[in-house]
């Protein structure tokens, strides 16, 4: 199939997913204070423009993810590169990191409230505990995937303290590894933002249950399309740095 | 001072064992070798024999169970006093051609336009210059052989070592490169330890070859080569030098 057909198709697609929402309400299939019709979509959008609440609610989920994302990622790869390049620190934190894995990062709202109150801070715990194990277990992996061999050359070049070989090999070596499991942990980051602010810390999520509580669906359908195109931006972002920072490879 | 007549390496009773599962093996028994500087020595054996055992020890990537090595280097000359020519060259993927070739000069206290300025003359002793800017990738198997060649001479080693550092190539880059490596070998004046386990390539190459044979390794035969250089390959002398060493592995394998 040309590119051309496929690009063709996925237009036509998209165009009877549109219709067949926008007829649904409009024939009273469904209550279209339940449904919003697609074609409402750009006034409700125009009016939270307009009204500051969306570029608020938009800079303030922003700085949620950027910062919980860094503190998540940081945290992941300086710990997954110890556990990956130590032995002793992996058996260290065997046990700790079997404990912790499995708890869901939802499950640590309730401390993030305690500890934070209804604050960005809390919103910012939550997403960067999703985004830890994610990146620490990426990393940790590439870090111990790299080809001894390579590690040899180091060695053999009189590069033989640890931090030589973490600069010299082991990062770059592992970089394409550590970059698979942070663009996983860019989409997981944004189901943390909805569902952190969702108890309150302002920002898209808290601005949703807002409107959903005053039955104003169409405003709540914004900022669903408003998170759809900001991940689709943040994603095109990074597969475009990594294709930067892979150039290398073949 | 040391005099020209003292060797650059003296292996003294080097013995090398390590033990896998209660089981004891000997790679390397009671090894002496004394090696005088400048010289072209190839160290040939079948697989397995502990050939590139000893140029590991000799580089620190293996410790000796017993004996010594002795190195008459100069540690005021440079701080890589032997690099290592891998078989399969292991260039570093994520780096640029003339980054790798400066990869060793990183820990020699040089700024970066110096480094690139030793590499890029080390890339024009190889023949390489308009590579500098490519990836290993891009490269070809004899290219990058020749870019691990580069990358051991910019540390400016008085003792080169090359583990089979051809024998992934095909006949006619095989070829190409032996005659290379005499060329910088002559323009150099370096000492090299250069192991292969293919007899025709030591005769041409060497001015003394050690045979490696036997489980574990000792040496079966050492003989000097006096044909001048640059050598034909149907040198007369070099073919019989052969056909005597072929003897000698064959005599020691029957033996075993």
């Amino acid at each position: 199939m040309t590119s051309f057909r496929s690009a063709a198709l996925a237009a036509v697609g998209l165009a009877a997913f549109l219709a067949l929402w926008e007829a649904a309400p409009r024939l009273d299939l469904v209550n279209p204070a339940f449904l919003p019709p697609p074609s409402s979509i750009p006034a409700a959008f125009a009016r939270e423009v307009a009204g500051g609440a969306w570029p608020r609610a938009v800079a303030e989920s922003l700085s949620h993810y950027v910062v919980g994302l860094g503190a998540g990622a940081g945290a992941g790869i300086a710990l997954g590169l110890l556990s990956g390049m130590f032995r002793w620190f992996e058996s260290l934190t065997a046990w700790v990191v079997r404990l912790l894995r499995p708890i869901p990062g939802l499950a640590w709202v309730p401390f993030a409230i305690i500890w934070f109150g209804v604050q960005p801070s809390a919103a910012v715990f939550i997403i960067a505990i999703g985004v830890f194990w994610i990146v620490f277990f990426a990393t940790q992996g590439a870090v111990r995937g790299v080809d001894r061999d390579l590690i040899e050359v180091a060695q053999a070049f009189g590069f033989r303290g640890p931090f030589a070989r973490l600069v010299k090999i082991l990062l770059p070596a592992a970089t394409p590894g550590i970059l698979v499991g942070l663009r996983t942990a860019l989409g997981q980051a944004w189901m943390a933002v909805v569902a952190a602010e969702i108890f309150g810390v302002p920002g898209i999520g808290a601005r949703m249950m807002q409107a959903s509580s005053l039955l104003s669906t169409d405003i709540v359908v914004v900022y669903m399309l408003t998170m759809a195109g900001l991940y689709g931006l943040f994603d095109t972002g990074f597969v475009a740095l990594q294709g930067w920072l892979l150039r290398w490879r073949a | 001072m040391s005099s020209t007549q003292s060797p650059i390496i003296d292996i003294r009773g080097l013995s090398l064992a390590y033990e896998r599962d209660g089981r004891r093996t000997e790679i390397l028994s009671s090894l002496d070798l004394a090696v005088p500087r400048g010289q072209f020595l190839v160290i040939v054996g079948e697989s397995g024999v502990g050939k590139s055992t000893l140029l590991r020890v000799l580089i620190d990537l293996a410790k000796p169970s017993t004996g010594t090595v002795h190195l008459d280097t100069d540690p005021q000359k440079t701080r890589t006093p032997m690099a290592l020519v891998f078989q399969d060259a292991r260039l570093l993927p994520w780096r640029r051609v003339i980054d790798n070739v400066a990869f060793g000069l990183e820990r020699h206290g040089l700024s970066k336009p110096e480094r690139r300025e030793r590499a890029a003359a080390m890339l024009k002793l190889v023949g390489l210059s308009d590579l500098a800017g490519r990836w290993p990738h891009q490269l070809s198997g004899g290219q990058r052989q020749r870019i691990a060649i580069a990358r051991a001479l910019a540390v400016e080693p008085e003792v080169l070592l090359m583990d089979e550092p051809f024998s992934a190539l095909d006949s006619f880059t095989r070829e190409g490169l032996q005659d290379e490596i005499q060329r910088i070998k002559a323009q150099t004046g370096k000492t090299v330890l250069f192991v292969t386990h293919d007899i025709d390539e030591a005769v041409y190459l060497a001015d003394r070859v050690v045979v490696l044979a036997g489980s574990p390794g000792r040496i079966a035969a050492d003989v000097t080569l006096a044909p001048p250089r640059p050598r034909q390959r149907r040198d007369a002398a070099l073919v019989e030098a052969a056909r005597h060493l072929r003897a000698e592995l064959s005599r020691r394998s029957a033996e075993l």
